[in-house]
């Protein structure tokens, strides 16, 4: 909500300055967004103020910017559409050149006997220039136009910053006091304040005065509840209401002004109104508008004319009902709009007038030529009327106010309010008495707070005298009984509830008056509860952790993405679907998170020639009778080069299966697992076709499948923009793994030295090199320490069909140096056992 | 012959004057003192020798060869020096040359700030309690006191997935505070008459339906507090919360409370901490303020204490959220949000 500050000095008296009110609202939950100078001197930052709040706008110099007025407008002697007015300024004579064409037509009139009043800039003020596109500051010099000298002008709302109006300059009120600084007499400070949505109260003038006045603990300036004369019938002979649905309009308040004049609405009314973001029409909207920005109810005024032509000699019956689904009504704004049932309109015996608190309909609207106005302010539900606005796309001051609550109590205040500005401005005679239809007056809760409640909460310890204090200042009715004060609800909020709640609620009103800021910092006195940690957590971070030393970076991937993009892994199954997608690249949650990570490859595909990421996880997986199942993956994504290249090295050898099986040994041994086993993967329970059948593993610890990896398949590959490495990939599925029991002993370092000898064995090409390694650790016993393949080799001399494998073998006792011959022993024995399991050949 | 001795020692020291590197050393200890060396030849012809001669020749011939050992070891020692002293000064690298890249691994910076803030909250007693992503209408909005249709419910604009009951819609959880419910009921079930205290955190990804840009993410990490007890008070959460922002931003980090609305808090408030990059100076990155918005937070609405099944006349709590990527973006001074589920590794690798 805009608005300006000079609207709240009108119902409290502050001497503070602009910057320290802002704060003080915004602490007080009233968020102060940013402030708008427009004219009021701003604070002077380079004299080392600090910055409180976003702040921009213009100020007017007081010394160079004054009210004047023209006394009368000459023709240029060169040029038609200029003009020269003989101006004062209070103390000078001026003659100031202007273009504005709403000037043209006082031309050649002589001295006026009413002079106008305008806003003067005189040589050396800075103001916006007028001619160019936004706000850009000029300062006024002394320059030749057309053979006349010209240093000072009068101003338009855009030169000053009120507004973006440059067609003409601006007439002052005829009461505007020459010589005054402009700044004086119409300057401002705009705020832009957040409202949330317990603070609906407060979206107008009197509910912001109201709490800053409570803030400072200074008097509000109250509304005269019998502000104006009345004459003519009463309304009550003329108009009745009725109510269908209560619970959908709680009220509705008419009232009834005679022979009204439209005309323009005071300059500075118009100003107000503008700064506060409303387009001033004429003094009869503008007094709908004024009103509402000043008691907060939404008012709708009607042709009562209109109303007296539709009733046909019959008395006005306004009603108010639920449309028929698909009724159709023609709004203010000439749009004909099919309702749904449960919009609530407001109707005469003729059919609908309006869209109740949202738009009202085009016919029954006020014109240039309305005589007679009927005023409503009405209660409505905001639920209802959210509903009712979001549909039709129809955001209003109304609609924003109704949709948020507002009280009944105000339906009568905003009416007559709005009457007494009617009567003021556009010179009507109102009507005696409203009439009034009230079903449903809520219950404005009284909570019984003690000094017990408030230290419970608070912590702190407020008496009940204050407590009573704070919540008076609110408007509260309060009462204190020894240490409990019981506090009735002003007539104006629906935000504070009943029983426990209500304390809860009334509290929070105690904490802010108090001050947040007053409240003394402690530590928790409750007894710590007992720490049992998180151990998935913990044990997922130390997965990022492992990762992460073996030269992985993490990834964090969007959840939402398409089943074209996870099916290039291959058919992924049901997805959990997005009922309201906000594109259709994110319609549904991720089931692989191998694709995602694929994808974070793809994208960095050109950019680096190493590539190595893991994500951690949920996938989303639909569960028909519940909510999903979101059960939590590992995925890890290599290619390219194993070291990114150098300057001498650019041609590192290329990441292949291996690697990723390097990496995810590591990884799985880091965690002290240890009995891991890999086997070619199983094609038929894989998932679509993602690993190339020849080039992935299964992954197998202490006998539970925990994962798969491999090289991509190459139908999957090509889905995807890659560099022409091949890239491998991992899942793992982490509940699974968690599932594994590790092994935290480690074996002891040996004391005495290893024995170290190398053998090559000639097997079948077939013969995995798992099947040797495990015959020679089987034969090799516990004097075998270690055993590892360090060469393979193919070659014309070893025959078609063969490999050699070459072995690294360690051999260690325990408690004593191993002799050559007892080596000797266990190597004949692992080479015998070769030759008769699988016909291996001692390489020579 | 001590004559001869005498000539020997005389030019073989004179050929070691010349000799200037390692093969002219060998050849030289091959002459002069190897096995057919003139020194040794005089060894040779000792028998030749009358008895009254042999003792001084022997002497005069002992103190030649060692003389010429040690001349021998003196040069090697001396062309050693002057060898390491030319390639020394020879062998040097051109240090400007970039080192060889290593594909190094790392954290994601959100994990990482998720981790900072865990931690502190775990060294305060606050556990990690993490729960599911997809929640329904009811753990979302309705235990959390926001009833259907109400406003604040348009502060969290919703991705609803497919499947819920109509009075009960499945929906990406907009916070993690369906967390405080989840765990209220999980602690309170172990003892419904006498539920035990509360101290956990809830980090976990948060979902709302907005338009992606610089600033705004439909995707982002929440950490939530919560306290729950039969004295917790507003106060302790100024003084929790300040000691964290004491060891997230610094000894010195000023806070300020101002009031707020969160329908699951009441009273509510957020916490702004003094800019660090200006030091309340006001810079871009605080919008001239001063003050940086940092978390939400009050004490728990009592119609939520119900819902997790703890007696609000009996139990307080309080309870706090903070956005981690926001966070982080502050620190590093990352002007797109979007970079973070980007994975551009150009971005990640910074980190």
């Amino acid at each position: 909500m805009k608005l300006p500050v000079s609207w709240i000095k009108d119902y409290v008296n502050i001497n503070i300055s602009v910057e320290e009110l802002a704060s003080l609202l915004t602490l007080a939950g009233l968020e102060v967004e940013e402030i708008r100078y427009v004219g009021w001197a701003m604070p002077d930052y380079a004299a080392g103020e600090k910055h409180e709040f976003k702040t921009y706008g213009l100020s007017w110099d007081p010394e160079k910017l004054v009210v004047a007025e023209i006394r009368e407008v000459k023709p240029h002697p060169d040029a038609d559409r200029l003009v020269l007015c003989d101006l004062f300024d209070g103390k000078d004579q001026h003659l100031a050149l202007t273009g504005a064409p709403n000037l043209l037509q006082y031309k050649d009139k002589g001295a006026f006997e009413k002079p106008l009043k305008v806003a003067f800039a005189k040589e050396g003020s800075e103001i916006y220039d007028g001619h160019k596109e936004g706000q850009v500051l000029t300062k006024l010099k002394r320059a030749k136009i057309r053979g006349i000298e010209s240093y000072s002008m009068v101003c338009s709302e855009k030169e000053l910053g009120i507004s973006d109006e440059h067609e003409g300059i601006i007439f002052l009120d005829d009461d505007a006091p020459v010589g005054t600084p402009l700044a004086d007499y119409m300057g401002d400070a705009v705020f832009s304040i957040d409202i949330l949505p317990n603070n609906a109260r407060n979206v107008n003038v009197l509910g912001i005065a109201r709490e800053v006045a409570a803030l400072t603990n200074k008097a509000l300036k109250r509304i005269d509840k019998k502000p104006y004369e009345t004459s003519g019938d009463a309304i009550a002979e003329k108009v009745k209401i009725e109510i269908a649905e209560p619970e959908l309009n709680a009220r509705f308040v008419l009232g009834l002004i005679r022979d009204v004049e439209i005309a323009p609405s005071p300059y500075l009314v118009q100003r107000r109104l503008r700064l506060a973001g409303i387009r001033p029409i004429n003094n009869l909207v503008d007094a709908t508008n004024y009103a509402m920005f000043e008691v907060g109810e939404p008012l709708h005024a009607f042709d009562y004319d209109v109303l007296v032509e539709r009733a046909k000699g019959k008395e006005i019956v306004i009603s108010t009902r639920t449309a028929e689904e698909g009724e159709k009504l023609t709004t203010l704004d000439n749009e004909e709009r099919t309702l749904q049932a449960s919009n609530v309109l407001v109707c005469d015996e003729a059919g609908a007038l309006s869209i109740a608190g949202v738009m009202g309909g085009l016919e029954s609207e006020v014109t240039e030529d309305t005589k007679n106005v009927l005023l409503e302010g009405a209660a409505w539900n905001f639920i209802n009327i959210r509903r009712t606005a979001n549909h039709h796309n129809l955001p209003s001051e109304a609609s924003y106010r109704f949709s948020r609550g507002v009280h009944p109590a105000l339906a009568e205040d905003g009416v007559k309010r709005g009457l007494y500005w009617m009567q003021k401005w556009a010179n009507g005679k109102i009507a005696p008495d409203l009439v009034d239809n009230y079903p449903l007056p809520p219950s404005d809760p009284v909570v019984t707070v003690t000094e017990a409640d408030v230290k419970r909460l608070l912590g702190v310890e407020i008496s009940a005298e204050k407590i009573a204090e704070l919540l008076t200042r609110l408007e509260f009715s309060t009462q204190v009984e020894g240490t409990s004060v019981s506090a009735a609800t002003p007539p104006i909020r629906m935000d504070i509830g009943e029983g426990i709640v209500g304390v809860a609620d009334v509290i929070e009103e105690i904490a802010r008056l108090y001050g947040y800021d007053n409240i003394p910092e402690t530590r928790i006195g409750d007894p710590l509860p007992p720490q049992i940690g998180n151990p998935v957590h913990d044990w997922e971070e130390k997965l990022r952790d492992q990762l992460a030393t073996l030269a992985l970076q993490e990834t964090v991937n969007y959840r939402m993405t398409s089943p074209e993009a996870q099916e290039r892994l291959g058919s992924q199954g049901e997805f959990v679907k997005l009922a309201n997608p906000s594109t259709p690249e994110k319609a549904v949650l991720r089931r692989s998170l191998m694709a995602s990570v694929l994808e974070v490859v793809e994208k960095n595909a050109r950019l680096r020639d190493s590539l190595a990421f893991f994500e951690i996880g949920p996938v989303f997986v639909p569960n028909k009778a519940d909510l999903p199942d979101e059960p939590r993956k590992l995925a890890i994504a290599m290619t390219g080069r194993r070291q990114p290249s150098a300057w001498d090295t650019s041609d590192a050898p290329v990441m292949d299966f291996y690697d990723l099986k390097g990496v995810t040994h590591a990884f799985l041994a880091g965690l002290g697992l240890k009995d891991i086993v890999y086997t070619p993967a199983d094609t038929s329970t894989q998932p679509g076709a993602a690993f190339h059948p020849g080039k992935s593993a299964q992954v197998t610890v202490n006998g539970v499948v925990v994962g798969a990896f491999g090289e991509l398949h190459p139908v999957a590959a090509e889905k995807y923009e890659f560099a022409d490495t091949a890239v491998l990939a991992a899942e793992f599925d982490l509940e699974t793994l968690r599932g594994v029991q590790p092994a935290y002993e480690i074996t002891p370092v040996p004391a005495f030295p290893p024995m170290l000898e190398d053998i090559a064995l000639i097997v079948d090409e077939s013969l995995p090199a798992a099947k040797v390694e495990h015959l020679i650790r089987q034969t090799g016993g516990k004097m075998l320490a270690d055993a590892r393949l360090f060469d393979v080799y193919r070659g014309e001399q070893l025959g078609e069909g063969k490999k050699s494998l070459a072995y690294a073998l360690t051999y260690q006792a325990p408690d004593r140096t191993l002799t050559d011959k007892e080596a000797a022993k266990i190597r004949k024995k692992i080479v015998k056992r070769l030759e008769y399991e699988v016909g291996a050949e001692l390489r020579g | 012959m001590l004559e001869r001795l005498n000539e020997i020692e005389a030019a073989a020291l004179e050929a070691l004057e010349s000799v200037k590197d390692d093969e002219a050393l060998q050849a030289w200890r091959v002459a002069h003192v190897g096995r057919s060396a003139p020194i040794k030849m005089v060894y040779k012809e000792f028998g030749k020798l009358s008895k009254e001669e042999r003792p001084a020749v022997g002497k005069r011939a002992n103190e030649v060869k060692v003389a010429l050992e040690a001349a021998l070891t003196e040069r090697a020692e001396a062309i050693k020096t002057a060898e390491l002293a030319r390639s020394l000064e020879e062998d040097h690298l051109d240090v400007t040359l970039p080192g060889r890249p290593v594909r190094h691994g790392g954290i994601h910076p959100a994990t990482q700030t998720l981790r900072r803030i865990l931690t502190i909250l775990a060294d305060m007693g606050f556990q990690v309690y993490t729960s599911r992503e997809v929640e329904s209408d009811e753990y979302n909005f309705q235990h959390l006191n926001f009833p259907v249709g109400h406003p604040a419910r348009e502060m969290q604009d919703s991705f609803y997935v497919e499947g819920g009951k109509e009075d009960n819609p499945l929906l990406m959880r907009t916070h993690t505070s369906p967390g405080q419910i989840r765990a209220m009921r999980e602690f309170a079930a172990e003892s419904p008459e006498n539920p035990p205290s509360i101290r956990i955190s809830l980090p976990g990804m948060c979902y709302r339906y907005e338009q992606i840009t610089s600033r705004s993410e439909i995707q982002f990490n929440q950490v939530e507090g919560l306290a729950v007890g039969e004295n917790i008070t507003f106060s302790d959460l100024k003084g929790t919360l300040n000691d964290f922002a004491r060891r997230m931003f610094g000894q010195h980090a000023r806070t300020r409370f101002r009031a707020q609305h969160f329908p699951f808090t009441e009273p509510s408030a957020e916490m702004d901490v003094e800019c660090f990059l200006c030091e309340g100076e006001g810079c871009s990155v605080c919008k001239k303020s001063g003050w940086l918005e940092i978390l939400g937070c009050g004490m728990v609405h009592p119609n939520v204490l119900q819902a997790g099944g703890y007696d609000p006349r009996r139990y307080t709590g309080f309870a706090f959220g903070m956005g981690p990527e926001r966070q982080a973006m502050l620190r590093h001074n990352i002007k797109d949000i979007r970079y973070f589920w980007g994975n551009d590794a150009r971005f990640l690798e910074q980190f």
